[in-house]
Order: structure tokens, then sequence, then C-alpha cells
């Protein structure tokens, strides 16, 4: 019988799927598979290929028991084909099919916008991998480092995930959409990746922590409106997904929460009491909290982008067949389709900023954009109580959704982060108030030198308070190859 | 009265194009702007495109070849990051009248087939470089382009979404030219118009469906390259000074008649009539003596200013006065010297102006050809048929000419003249002259009328020449006439127009005639039907989210 719970090794490729007895598929991923290892070894520098890094395989996709740690080296990692266990007789949660059983195999006339889903979700999961290419070079400590690659591997085990789907379920124009996810790169004027905030650079580990904080937090969403899905292999898919995201958010939480610890603590040894003291506080080689804030505003605003348009006719596509739900959708006490229902959506009418209500299918971007801010708030209620405590007076806070904004109907428009409707000179003229200019870059940038003694932390970053696997804080959580 | 639909525009007050002239190359930059669409209810997001935006393309187009002897190659680009163009604006679409879509689409077909002809006779050729999503009618537009340029970045695609999207054709000629210009394999046409988010990459070079595939660093090279070898193939001149097109003399009354400096139109809305009169030249405006004082008259020499002003009448009378059901053409004047002005500018035509002015009037018969109401043309005396007036004789359904004197009536007995130009340099869609499309089984005939060029015609002589359709004289005149309008405006306008639409273009089929044939019937029949344009058809639901309800049954 076919073990759908514990991870099979009886091929080249780890999976709960059965794809030993599924030849055509096998065979299409063994093709895949050379590119992919290319893209890998490309991508991550030379000696941290070779190097041991304590990561956590999935050996079963139990809740309780899938993860197991030890050393590996990055390359030999058993990237799979993962999905959550089948639940029975589950149903399609919404959209005009609510309550029919859920799809097995492709709906034929949902084909192309299922495909176009997995494809854009897919081409977000390696792109983050790109991004953050050179980071390892300045890690703050092994356990940074280590957290830094237990992210890619997982970013790029979500691209086999998505691979999978690909290959499986959508032929041969699947197999060639799984190429074009290894074609495109981040940043790239060949190939860029789909989407705006996946081409920018994560040029320090603070953009890496706001990244895994803000951005994958979108993924997160994203992830969680598919796993509502109809078409149960992707839901199946993202739930085991889901699983791993959540680290990522951890990495950005108490990475940004380490950041500030540190700085408040310098500032109190220092006896700095003013946070705005910009350059007292630069002098202590840690990063004052106004910087820590407009890097905040820069990755918050780039992540609600990835949203879309507030009122969306492919989000109301998605919706209405049954291809993705809402955030927590068999939580949600209403009627699931949503067909007569309203939502309040913001708009600029005549230079103001208004809430109208529209049809509730058609701002399903939207309510995501909601559920992502409330849950993005809150990381920072913490941050801001750890701050209070350490006697600092300073808050942070999520900049008004109108300000910065490239997509939707705040795009048209120049705000300041309290929401203040400002020219496009004076937006250029302050820009650097708010958004982290070169010089705070330059700064930053000068922070990063590596620091790789087990136990040891860059001077601009607390140690965690507990380590990856209950280990001890001079585990070595990286054995570095230094060949 | 409702709003007009004005299709005078200028470059001072365009809100959707930017142009930037570089010598032989222009760059032509669509980047439409998403508040200004020419009605309420729908934004033009992602670059799409409603009647406005298509005003001031074919302003653009017009100008480019008047007032830019010197532009070659015209390369179209979009002015937005990661789409090029998503076509006509669906909510609009949705929301607009029968009527508005199906004036909607002729006008964005003929703008298309302007620029589509504009390299072969013009020397002035259109390139598309593509990056973004080209989807529908903005593919559409890309079709009609000399060559087609698509970046390889992994996303940019061209695409013809409107059957699996919408449950409409891509009617600006989409389907035609995937077929007939291209020559896209049938089964791949297939393919790709039933797939939403179209093709890119290698498989759009090997169908066809563009010209280049290149990779995304080396793209403006690329498309600097092509423009640089088009330009080169043209035969315009480097050096010559364009000359500009001056704002119509133009006023619109309040009972809807147009008065223009050599055109008037009367607006009968009770009797459903719209009467044309295009006056020849005054007696003291001879033809310019040379180039230079053709060049000198610029916009307001004769030809080019009557055939401006009989298209902008044409284009207001079809968007603006729904009801009018017949057009009566009349021409009153002195005929030769309109055939002066014509045979000025034949004799002229290796000068780029007079050659521009001849093509605009083909452009112009052709929009009259195109016309869907009842064309009647009256050849009462004082008339001046002759050359291209003549030929709107040839493009009516009906000619009423009076025979000998009329009582009372002091001017010139009603006479027609034939010109070297009604038997060439006015081509129909079809690719025939009108009198070889009138003579189809009487070739004979064209002959026979070529040998009397020159000749002012009565209507004996008409008559027998096959040139017009009825003779009156002064008795019977008044009431034949009279009694054919009132009937003519009587009949059901759906089946005139279908019965016109076929009588109108016998012989042989081009893609053109396909376009507005086949493309257009079809479309427009698709546009009728419940399960596009139903309160669930897939055109009203679209952007709601929820499905159009088809009726499965095939008719």
């Amino acid at each position: 019988m076919l073990d759908l719970i514990n991870v099979s090794y009886d091929t080249q490729i780890p999976n709960n799927v059965g794809l030993s007895s599924d030849k055509r598929v096998l065979k299409a991923l063994e093709k895949w598979h050379p590119g992919y290892i290319n893209w890998w070894n490309d991508l991550i520098p030379r000696q941290f290929q070779d190097s041991l890094v304590y990561l956590r395989t999935a050996i079963s996709v139990d809740p309780k028991g899938w993860a197991k740690f030890d050393y590996v080296r990055m390359p030999e990692y058993r990237w799979g084909i993962l999905l959550a266990p089948q639940v029975e007789d589950r149903r399609i949660p919404s959209g005009e099919h609510a309550g029919q059983p859920a799809w097995q195999e492709v709906p034929g006339e949902y084909r192309n916008m299922l495909k176009r889903l997995i494809v854009i979700q897919g081409d977000t999961e390696p792109a983050s991998v790109e991004q953050q290419r050179f980071l390892a070079l300045t890690a703050p400590s092994l356990y940074d480092m280590r957290n830094l690659f237990q992210v890619n591997v997982e970013e790029g085990r979500h691209l086999w995930a998505m691979v999978y789907l690909l290959q499986k379920y959508f032929g041969a124009d699947g197999r060639e959409e799984a190429d074009d996810l290894l074609r495109r790169s981040s940043g790239s004027e060949e190939a860029p990746r789909m989407l705006g905030a996946f081409n920018e650079a994560t040029p320090d580990w603070l953009s890496f922590f706001m990244f895994t904080y803000f951005t994958d937090r979108d993924g997160k969403m994203q992830l969680e409106s598919l796993a509502q899905s109809g078409f149960d292999p992707l839901s199946r898919t993202c739930r085991f997904m889901l699983t791993e995201e959540a680290h990522h958010m951890f990495v950005g939480e108490t990475g940004v929460g380490r950041v500030i610890q540190r700085t408040c603590e310098a500032m109190k040894e220092a006896g700095i009491e003013d946070p705005y003291d910009i350059q007292a506080v630069r002098n202590l080689g840690v990063i004052d909290l106004p910087t820590i804030q407009k890097k905040l505003n820069l990755h918050y605003t780039l992540s609600l982008d990835l949203f879309g348009q507030e009122v969306s006719t492919n989000a109301a596509n998605a919706f209405n067949a049954g291809i993705k739900g809402r955030y927590q959708e068999t939580k949600i006490d209403d009627d699931h389709r949503l067909q007569n229902s309203t939502y309040p959506v913001v708009q600029m009418v005549d230079g103001k900023v208004v809430t109208v209500d529209v049809p509730a299918l058609s701002a399903i971007n939207m309510r995501l954009r909601d559920d992502y801010i409330t849950d993005a708030a809150g990381g920072l209620k913490r941050w801001n109580a750890a701050i209070a405590k350490m006697g600092v007076p300073f808050e942070l806070k999520l900049p008004h959704p109108g300000f910065h904004r490239h997509i939707g109907v705040f795009s048209s428009v120049r705000m300041t982060p309290d929401g203040g409707l400002v020219s496009t000179e004076e937006f250029e003229r302050r820009r650097d108030e708010w958004l982290p200019s070169k010089a705070d870059g330059d700064y930053i940038a000068s922070l990063m030198v590596p620091c790789s003694e087990p136990g040891k932390y860059a001077g601009w970053i607390a140690p965690p308070r507990v380590g990856i696997d209950n280990k001890p804080g001079d585990f070595e959580y990286v054995q570095l190859h230094m060949a | 009265m409702a709003k007009v639909i004005d299709f005078q525009t200028d470059p001072s007050r365009y809100r959707h194009w930017k142009i930037r002239y570089e010598g032989a190359v222009a760059h032509l930059m669509m980047d439409v702007d998403e508040a200004g669409g020419l009605f309420e209810g729908y934004e033009l997001k992602l670059n799409s495109y409603d009647l406005g935006v298509d005003i001031e393309l074919a302003d653009i187009v017009q100008r480019m070849r008047f007032e830019h002897p010197e532009v070659k190659a015209v390369v179209l680009q979009s002015g937005k990051e990661r789409v090029f163009c998503a076509g006509a604006n669906i909510r609009m679409l949705g929301g607009a009248t029968h009527a508005h879509k199906v004036n909607f689409c002729k006008f964005t077909n003929e703008t298309r087939n302007t620029f589509e002809v504009a390299g072969a006779e013009s020397g002035q050729y259109y390139i598309a470089a593509v990056r973004g999503a080209c989807a529908g009618g903005g593919y559409e537009l890309a079709l009609a382009c000399d060559h087609i340029i698509l970046t390889d970045d992994g996303s940019s695609s061209v695409a013809l979404p409107e059957v699996p999207l919408l449950a409409v054709l891509p009617g600006t000629g989409g389907l035609t030219r995937v077929t007939d210009k291209r020559k896209v394999r049938r089964d791949h046409a297939d393919v790709f118009c039933s797939i939403e988010e179209g093709i890119k990459g290698k498989r759009a070079k090997d169908w066809n469906l563009v010209d280049d595939v290149v990779p995304n660093t080396k793209f403006d090279e690329l498309v600097a390259q092509r423009a640089r070898e088009f330009a080169a193939k043209s035969g315009r001149p480097a050096d010559a000074q364009g000359i500009a097109l001056t704002a119509l003399d133009r006023r619109i009354g309040e009972d809807g008649s147009l008065t223009y400096s050599s055109v008037e139109v009367e607006v009968d809305r009770a009797k459903r009539v719209g009467r044309v009169t295009v006056h020849g030249p005054k007696a003291d405006e001879a033809p310019p003596a040379d180039v230079a004082a053709l060049h000198g008259q610029g916009a307001s020499t004769w030809m080019l200013r009557v055939a401006r002003e009989l298209d902008d009448a044409i284009l207001h009378l079809r968007n603006n006065e729904l009801e009018v059901g017949v057009l009566v053409f009349r021409a009153q004047g002195d005929p030769a010297l309109v055939a002066a002005h014509e045979a000025f500018l034949l004799d002229s035509r290796s000068d780029w102006l007079a050659n521009e002015i001849l093509l605009y009037w083909k452009r112009v018969l052709k929009r009259v050809d195109l016309t869907s109401r009842s064309l009647v043309a009256l050849v009462e005396p004082g008339s001046c048929f002759a050359g291209p007036l003549a030929e709107l004789l040839f493009a009516v359904d009906r000619s009423y000419m009076a025979e000998g004197d009329f009582e009372g009536d002091n001017r010139p007995v009603a006479t027609i003249t034939l010109t070297a130009g009604n038997f060439g340099p006015y081509p129909m869609s079809n690719d025939l002259t009108r009198l070889q499309t009138r003579f189809l089984g009487e070739p004979g005939k064209v002959e026979e009328a070529r040998a009397r060029i020159g000749e002012p015609l009565e209507a004996f002589d008409a008559n027998e020449l096959g040139l017009v359709t009825f003779c009156f004289d002064d008795i019977d005149w008044e009431d034949e006439v009279r009694i054919f309008l009132e009937e003519r405006a009587s009949f059901s306008p759906d089946a005139m127009t279908g019965m016109e639409a076929n009588l109108r273009f016998p012989g042989p089929e081009t893609m053109e005639t396909r376009i507005f044939g086949r493309l257009t019937a079809w479309q427009n029949w698709i546009f009728q039907r419940p399960n596009a344009v139903g309160d669930t058809g897939a055109l009203k639901r679209y952007g709601t989210g929820v499905r159009g309800e088809y009726d499965m049954k095939r008719v």
C-alpha cells in the first residue's frame, strides 16, 4: 500500500506521492533535476556548497514528527515532493462549486487559470534564493547563516512542489513552464522574475530579516489562499509548505527583534536617551531605530504591492472558480460564494481616500491584504513591547497602505507614511526621511562583516534566546569548508 | 443632446500617446491615462483602449503622413512596464450599446488598415516592439504593423484571449490577420486563439505569430536595427518639410447640421435623412501652379481640405446620428475645376504630398464604402461629379441623375465627368476600382467608359454607359426621389445594413473584405447573442468573477 505519511527515499526524489509507481512524472522530474542542481550550484558560493550545514529535512508530513535535524551539504539536501495528508471527503470550500467534492484532477475549464497561479507562486520561490545569494558571505553568526540556508533550501523545496504540480497535471505546457521557472532570474534584465518585489535586491541582513518578515508573510497569505483551493493536490501541497513557511517568518521576526534589542542595549549602555540622535547611535556600531523604521517602510510597502489591484477580475475569477479561497476560508461564517455580498475597498475619488463597498467577489485581493496587515501587526506589537521594556521612547509603525505604492489605487498618488497627500516634488524631496537612503544603505553595509566563530555574534545583533533544535549557544551550526 | 463624439484632435490634446521624433524614426509610446476614458464607468487599466484612445491614434497616423514626411519607420512601444497593451477595454465594451461597439470596432479597424498600408504605399513602416503582455486588441495593433519584435524575457507573450475569456472574437482583424497576413497554420491558429495566456518566446516565432524573438538585453538594439533597416527601404524624402494639418473650419449646429468650408451636411432627423453636399473649388480657386505652390497651400488646398471635411462628416454621422438611415450625396460646382485639381495631383505624384493627398482620398472613399447607411447620390443641375467626386457615384447604393433642363433652374445641365482617377488610384477594399466592381460581369463597359474620359456626360450618355441607376426629367424627378427616400428610410435598418454590405462588395475577397465582411459580421452576430451580452453572458459578467452562462446549443 502507498505510504502517504512517511517520505519515501526509493527514488532520487524523496516523496510521499508514490513517485516510484508514476513513471511518467518521475521521468519528467528526473529530467528537470539536473537543471535544478545547476541552478543551485551556480547560485550559492562554492565554499558554502561544501560546508556541512545543520539543517532539518522532512521525513514525514505528520505534523508531530516531520522534521529531522542533521548536518548536510546543501547540494545533497533531500529536496522532495511532499503533500499534506489527504483529508477524507474534502469538499470545495468556496465559489460557485462550493460543497462539491474537491477535484483530484485538473478541471479542463480551469486548467489555464490554475496553471497561471501555480506558475506565479512557483516563480517567487527560487527568486528569494537568488535575492539572498550573497548574504552568507556577511553572516553575523553561524546561527544566522544556518537559518539563511534553511530558508534557502526550503524555498528550493517549494519550487519542487510547484514543479511537481506542473509536471504531474499540466502535460507538455507544464513541463515548459517548469523549465522557465529556472530560466527567469531575480533582477535579471534578460528574464526577470514575474513580480516586482522579487526583483529587488536584498543587500544586507536587515533587509533579509525584513524580507522574511514582510515578504514571506505575503507568501504565507498566498499559500493560505491556495491551501483553500478546490484542486486538492494544490491544497495539500500548500498546506505542507505553510508548515515550513512559519520558520521563515520566525527568522524574520526574531531577526528584526534581535537587531532592535542590540540597538536598545547599546543605547542604554552608552547612556543615549534620544533614539533620533542617529549619529550618536551609529557611533556605537548598531543600527538606529529610525533607520529600522525606514527599512520596514520599504519592505512592507513592496510586499503590499504583491497583493495586486484592490479590485481584481483575476482574483474574482479564481475565487469563484474555487481555485483559491480566502484566508482561513473554512472558518469564515458566510455562504462562501459571495455573489451577493460586498466588501469595503479604499478608492481615490477626486483626490480623496474614500471607502467604497464593492462586490465582495471583486475584492478578494483587498480582503487578503487586510488580513495580511492584521497578521503583520502582531510582530510589531512584540517589537514595540521590547523597546518599551528597555525604556527607549520609540515606536515602530506600519505606514499607511497608501505610502510608496506602485500597484493599485494608491499608485497614482504620493503619500506620507501617515497617509497625508503630498505632491510628487515634495515626496521626492522628503523621500530620504521615509525610505532608506544611499547613505543609510552604506552605513548598514559597513556593519556587514562576517562573524563565523561558533557562539559569537556581530556587534549589531543580539544572540537568540534559544538555539535551533535546542542546541547550546556555542553550537557549530555550520561547519565551514575552508578549502 | 447626448455628448458629441468628436474625431478631431491635435497633439496638444493627446492624453494617451507620446511621440519622440528622431530623424527617420519616430517612437510612438502608448501610455494610456487610466482616468482618460471617453465615457464614465470604466478605467483604462493596463494600456487598454476605448474610442478616445483610438481617435488619438488615428490622428497620429494621419499627421505622421502629412506633417512628418521625413519619418520612414515608426516604432510602436508601450510606455508602461510589463504590459504592451491589454486590448479594448472590456468594461467599456460590456457597458456600451451594440451600435457603439460596432462603430468602435469599425473605426479601430479603419485605423489599423491605415497604418498597415503606410509602409507599402507610402514608405512609412510600422514596427511593433512588444514587451510585456500583448493581448487581444493589443496583439491586433501589433498584427497591423509591418514587423513584430517580441522580447524573450520568459513572461512576455502575444495572445488573443477573446474566445476563452469573453466569449467574443478578436474583432479588429485579429483572426483574419493571423491566417491571411501572417499565414499561421490553421491548427496552430486554433490553438493560439483558444488559450487565454497566449504564446511566448520561441514558439511565437516558430508559429510566425511574431517576426523576431530576442533576448531582453538585446531588445533595444534589435528594435533600433530593424527600424534602421525599414527606414533604409523607404523611398520617402529625407529633407522634406511637412505641412500642418490645421484645425478644420467646422460648425456643428443644434439640429445636427455640419458646416465646413466646402462640405455641408443637413440632418433631417424626422425623415432620417442626411444630406451631404460637397462644393467644388471656387471659380477663382485654380489648381496649384506647381508643386511648390501645393506645399504653400498645405492643408488649405481644395483636394486635401475636402477630403478631411468629408472624412470628418462621415465619422460624425456614423457615430452621432444613429437614426439617420439614408445619406444623400450631392456635389455642386464646376466639374472641370474638380478634374483639374485632381489632374494636378495625378501628374505630380512623384511629389510626396501630392501622393499622400491621393492616398488619403483612397481611404476616405473606402470609409464611404464601409458606412452602414443607405447611400444615394443625386446628380442634379450644377453638379460637379468629376474624378474623385464621381467615385462617390460608384460608391453609393443607387444614383439618380437629372435629365435635361429644369424649369426655373439656371444652373448648368447635370453632367458626370470621368477622369484617369476613376480607373486606378482609389481601389476599394476588394482591390478593384469602383467601376471594375460595378461592371464585374461586363468588363468591356470599363473600357467603354475609359474612352470617354474628360467628356461632360449628360444623362443619356451616362445612362447608356451604366454610370447611374436612373435618370429622371424635370417632371418626374421630385416625386421619384422623394418616394425612394421615404421608402428607403422605412425599411428595417438591420436588413438594409446586411443587404447593402453584401451587394457593395462583389468580386474577389481580400484580407480587408474578409475583416469587414466575414469577421465583422460574425462578431456582430456574437455581440447580439445572450452568451456574450445577455445578463449572464461572458462579456456582461467579466470582472465580477462569476462565469458567463452559455446556452450550449450550437446554432
